[in-house]
């Protein structure tokens, strides 16, 4: 008897170590552990063992049904690993091919610096201005102070429409819109498309310009100097930028400057760029002139007020690298996209 | 405007070098734009006499010159210029001579002939653009001496860009007095002395208008040489400052102009009629002007006449038939102030601007006249000859400009420029600056001087404290200003959102000119009321876009042009039109792709877009807004759309938007190669959405039942969910479309739609026979309004 539970056992583990797949095994589990398996069936033999056999037959059949599943389990496991490791390796990619389905786009570099250099004056409080680009001659010309047949007008070749109305020369008419309907003080940054007709390697008829406007009761051409010089600094990511202020003349300004910043591909010690001069010009800026203020009634002895204007096409252009100006609207997708 | 430094340095000579010159001038507001040498590198021309010539035997049109060059032998030199003849002192190249260009004379063999150097014209010595023949100098010219010496040639010409409120420095005097304030220096002063007339000659005038020209003088010059030939110096400072030797007494009036700023005219005296009269133009009068244009004038026009007719565009031009020839020896002499809003933007309205116009526009200085008259008689006479009668002046002082005192206070300085200075440091500039000032309490009551139009206010007498002082001295400080919050409402949908969106949508963002084509135009929109610019750069940007498709199909063309199977583009920006004679200008979205859906790839069968992947696009943006049940789609045409794939977008009853497919024959004349789908949405109709309002969720399970239902092919899918819409179901969550078939199996004219239904109650598990019953009603709902039946 204990003979034939030991022959049974070390033929079901031979079974079992020939056992190469799942359903061979379950067969040899069922062989031995089913119904009417072999073990099963010498459980049920126990009844014809003699009373006093009987005990240790049955612990003996027990433990060796106990060790044969241990055994099926542990085979069990071994052909499910190896059924696991075939797969996985007959899952194998290439993980180098392309991501499949859309990519993305990408903002027009002009949009890009015009986002950044609004960030940069909304963190200190300025608040955004829009206004129309078809304008008035009021609010392109008389409000700022610069009349009919006034010499600064051949300075800007305007595109007019009628004789009233005109493609808007400069953001600043924004100035007059938001003053005229407002109280001080004002922390203003306007900027979006200005027109002017000219056309050369240097220029476009149609441009853009960031135009910012700070009105309140202690203002001073110091304060214009220092939010110039921040702001430059932050948009280029160069802490000792030099900037510097020439005096120039803009009817809506006084005293007026033109903004220089030090040529940034260059560091100021002459290359193309700056045509050996060492200085980018980027923008205009000065006091705003009391006449403006008192157009748009605000009193002008309480408050005064800086404004500048830039141009963001050429911020763009220095900032990242573009060389040449036709670029910039034509829209090629291999232009636009090296800006995602 | 264009200066010789050597003349700048006669009135001022700071000890600073050009370079420090030119940035001192740039710092002070007086732009340098460029510094060009007088004349371009070139040794060993020295001036040499022809003593003989004799024709080459060789060659008709070759000389052989003997020249003295001032050296102990006469050098032989081949000429080939017509005007070489003996006597003529002319600049001479000799052997070993270096012109510009690094062109090197050597001995050489002309025909057979030794040649030892060569004759040179203006133009081979740098001075001029083109030459007719040898450059011919004065009999006085000392032969031997370097040409470079001779012309004075080691000089600079400096241009300076000059902002239009300073016209005080349109002169070598005006910008000679800039650079002393800035160096704190003294000009040497042009002596002028009265010129004492020999003759008693005079010419009546009248001032009609005394406010247009509060002053003018006039004087005869008789027996003048009109062949005297303008000094060579003379020359050469009018040529560094960009103008061209004319006759003896142009050249004298332009010399003076750019020596003191004075403009100035000369009459032929012989042409005018009784007398000179300055007065308004009359209508539609003519007048035939120097450079052989004419005018039509009006009474807005001053003008100088004689008796019987307009002469001259006063301020801005001399006219042709009062003008000095070759043959006049009797001059009119005119010396005028006029009064600058009086000339202001007349040049301009007849498209001119010349150098009188320019300067009168600015201000001259009201005080000049006598002084520039003494000059200009002066330099006639000495270059010309002849006998001067008295000048004659008419003046009207009550219309003459005033200089009203401007108080300047020390505090205002410091509020403006953030910082102060010393009294007497503010005092010290306003005097070199020519000001007139007085104490007062907190500072000083400053009068500019008569050639300062410019400063009017405080404001520019501080811009004056700063620009002497320096603005790259001032403090640099940030502003000071009370705290304030600027937040977009929540519900706002920016500009910026919608940008991020349809990037990561895989747009690329465009910006293209608002004034297009009018052809490109017409062709899109044909009936949109188009605004036309009255001076366009050229005709295809000469009207305002009513849509930006008109740029971004062009910009679509460029890129297919570029094999380019993709595109994918967006742009905000404004659109234009006008109703009832009022500018509309419109901010839109609008969004344009062809070509691939997606880029190349493995694994994916490539496939052109269509109306639905821009129609998906586009729900997108709508649901920016949080709001998207307000939003429905409507088929409508459009003229650059095709008829059946075009549709309107509304919100809430009022269109926002066209989308649609390109029209094919449109396409065709585009020359574009694959289907465009373009939708253009206003950004109004989008920018408020509306903050989320949460709802609970069921906690009981989702029921989902399909149906599939057969209807006509008139039947809109959008009208059969605004059937089931209208039946405000509370229980049916959602409902979508899976499938559309037609074919085999169902009517001709006929489509079947396979739906999926959601339904889901808040407070209790769904049985089966309830959702039967919605489903039911549903069906009998559809069956009664659009004709829908269950597929078989």
């Amino acid at each position: 008897m204990a003979i034939d539970i030991e022959n049974l056992l070390a033929e079901a583990n031979a079974g079992l170590a020939d056992a190469q797949d799942l359903q061979v095994l379950d067969d040899v589990r069922v062989k031995y552990l089913g119904k009417k398996g072999l073990l099963t069936e010498q459980l049920k033999a126990l009844k014809d063992v003699a009373p006093e056999q009987r005990k240790a037959a049955g612990q003996s059949i027990n433990q060796a049904k106990q060790t044969l599943q241990q055994n099926i389990e542990a085979r069990k496991n071994q052909l499910q690993q190896a059924l696991l490791q075939q797969k996985l390796s007959s899952e194998k990619i290439d993980v180098t091919l392309p991501g499949r389905g859309q990519v993305s786009g990408g903002l027009h570099p002009v949009t890009k610096t015009i986002e950044r250099i609004e960030s940069f004056f909304h963190s200190q409080g300025f608040v955004t201005a829009d206004g129309p680009e078809i304008e008035d001659d009021y609010h392109n010309f008389e409000a700022l102070n610069i009349p009919e047949s006034h010499p600064a007008r051949a300075m800007q070749d305007t595109f007019y429409i009628t004789e009233k109305y005109l493609l808007r020369t400069q953001t600043s008419s924004v100035q007059i819109r938001v003053m005229e309907d407002a109280e001080p003080p004002f922390r203003i940054i306007s900027s979006g498309r200005v027109y002017r007709c000219d056309f050369d390697i240097t220029h476009t008829p149609m441009f853009h310009q960031v135009e910012g406007l700070l009105v309140d009761k202690d203002i001073s051409f110091a304060d214009l100097k220092g939010t110039l010089l921040a702001f430059m600094r932050e948009f280029f990511e160069m802490d000792d930028l030099q900037l510097r202020f020439r005096p120039s003349y803009f009817p809506f300004t006084e005293p007026s400057a033109e903004v220089d910043i030090q040529c940034v591909q260059c560091r100021g010690d002459g290359c193309r760029i700056c045509k050996n001069t060492g200085w980018l010009e980027v923008g205009g800026c000065g006091m705003v002139h009391p006449q403006v203020l008192k157009n748009v009634g605000v009193e002008n002895e309480e408050y005064t007020g800086y404004a500048f204007g830039m141009g963001a096409d050429r911020l763009a252009m220095l900032r990242y690298g573009i060389k040449d100006l036709r670029m910039m609207f034509e829209n090629d997708l291999r232009f636009l996209s090296q800006f995602n | 405007m264009k200066f010789s430094e050597q003349w700048i340095r006669e009135w001022v000579n700071p000890g600073i070098d050009t370079a420090t010159l030119a940035e001192q001038l740039t710092m002070a507001g007086l732009e340098v734009d460029s510094i060009e040498p007088a004349a371009p590198a070139f040794n060993n021309i020295i001036i040499g006499q022809v003593l003989s010539v004799s024709k080459h035997p060789e060659a008709d049109k070759l000389n052989i010159c003997q020249v003295d060059v001032g050296q102990t032998e006469n050098l032989s030199i081949v000429c080939g210029a017509s005007n070489v003849a003996a006597g003529v002192k002319v600049p001479t190249a000799i052997v070993g001579a270096i012109l510009p260009g690094n062109f090197k004379i050597k001995k050489a063999k002309l025909r057979g002939i030794e040649s030892f150097g060569m004759l040179c014209s203006a133009k081979e010595i740098g001075l001029a653009e083109a030459a007719d023949g040898l450059l011919l100098l004065a009999e006085d010219a000392p032969v031997g001496q370097d040409v470079r010496e001779y012309f004075q040639l080691d000089d600079q010409i400096i241009e300076v860009d000059f902002t239009p409120n300073r016209g005080d420095c349109l002169s070598v005097a005006g910008i000679s007095r800039e650079i002393g304030v800035l160096n704190n220096q003294a000009l040497s002063p042009l002596v002028i002395e009265p010129v004492l007339p020999t003759i008693d000659d005079t010419f009546p005038i009248e001032v009609q208008v005394p406010s247009d020209c509060p002053r003018y003088l006039g004087r005869i010059i008789r027996n003048i040489d009109p062949k005297a030939a303008t000094p060579i110096w003379m020359q050469e400072r009018l040529r560094r400052a960009g103008l061209r030797s004319l006759s003896p007494t142009v050249d004298v009036t332009n010399y003076v102009l750019l020596e003191l700023g004075q403009p100035m005219h000369a009459f032929d005296l012989a042409k005018l009629d009784q007398k000179i009269v300055v007065r308004r133009a009359n209508k539609q009068e003519k007048i035939k002007l120097l450079d052989d244009s004419e005018i039509t004038a009006d009474e807005s026009v001053l003008v100088i006449a004689d008796a019987q007719q307009a002469l001259a565009f006063a301020g801005v031009m001399g006219g042709l038939n009062s003008s000095v020839t070759a043959k006049t020896s009797d001059i009119f002499l005119e010396c005028a102030f006029f009064n600058p809003d009086t000339i202001r933007g007349k040049a301009r309205r007849f498209g001119m601007q010349t150098d009188s116009s320019y300067r009168f526009e600015r201000g001259v200085d009201y005080t000049l006249q006598q002084r520039a008259m003494e000059r200009a008689t002066q330099l006639i006479l000495a270059v010309a000859g002849g006998q001067a009668g008295p000048v004659s002046e008419v003046l009207s002082e009550a219309d003459l400009p005033t200089r009203t005192a401007v108080t300047l206070r020390q505090s205002r300085i410091k509020r403006v420029l953030g910082f102060s200075l010393e009294n007497t440091v503010i005092e010290n500039y306003m005097s070199h600056l020519g000001m007139q000032w007085q104490p007062v309490d907190d500072g000083w009551k400053v009068t500019a001087p008569a050639y300062r139009y410019d400063i009017a206010i405080e404001a520019d007498l501080i811009e004056e404290v700063g620009r002497i002082y320096g603005y790259n001295h001032l403090p640099t400080t940030m502003p000071v200003a009370n705290l304030n919050f600027v937040a977009e409402p929540e519900a706002h949908i920016s500009a910026r959102k919608i940008r991020q969106y349809l990037v990561n949508r895989g747009y690329q963002e465009a910006i293209t000119y608002s004034f297009v084509d009018p052809e490109m135009q017409s062709l899109l929109d044909p009936e949109a009321p188009v605004v036309k610019l009255a001076n366009p750069i050229s005709t295809e940007m000469s009207v305002m876009r009513t849509t930006l498709w008109s740029s971004l199909l062009k910009a679509a063309q460029h890129n297919q042009a570029r094999q380019q199977q993709r595109i994918r583009l967006f742009e905000i920006g404004k659109r234009f039109t006008q109703i009832d004679g009022k500018y509309q200008q419109e901010t839109v979205i609008s969004g344009l792709i062809s070509g691939d859906i997606s880029p190349t790839q493995w694994g994916e069968s490539p496939r052109k877009v269509d109306f639905f992947d821009m129609k998906a696009d586009v729900e997108g943006l709508l649901a920016l807004t949080g709001d998207d049940d307000a939003f429905s789609f409507e088929a409508a045409a459009h003229s650059a759309l095709h008829p059946g794939q075009s549709a309107q977008i509304m919100r809430d009853g009022s269109k926002i938007a066209n989308i649609g497919t390109l029209h094919p024959d449109i396409q065709r004349k585009l020359d574009l190669n694959t289907p465009v789908i373009l939708f253009e949405l206003s950004y109004t109709g989008l920018n408020h959405g509306v903050v989320p309002d949460c709802q609970p969720i069921s906690k009981f399970p989702m029921i989902k039942r399909d149906l599939a239902l057969v209807v006509s092919e008139e039947v809109n899918v959008g009208t059969l969910f605004a059937v089931v819409e209208s039946m405000a179901e509370e229980r049916l969550q959602h409902m979508e479309i899976f499938d559309i078939y037609r074919g085999k199996g169902i009517a001709e004219g006929h489509k079947s739609l396979a739906l999926s239904f959601t339904l889901q109650d808040d407070s209790q598990t769904l049985t089966d026979e309830q959702v039967d019953v919605i489903i039911k009603k549903i069906l009998v709902s559809l069956q009664d309004s659009i004709g829908a039946t269950l597929r078989e």
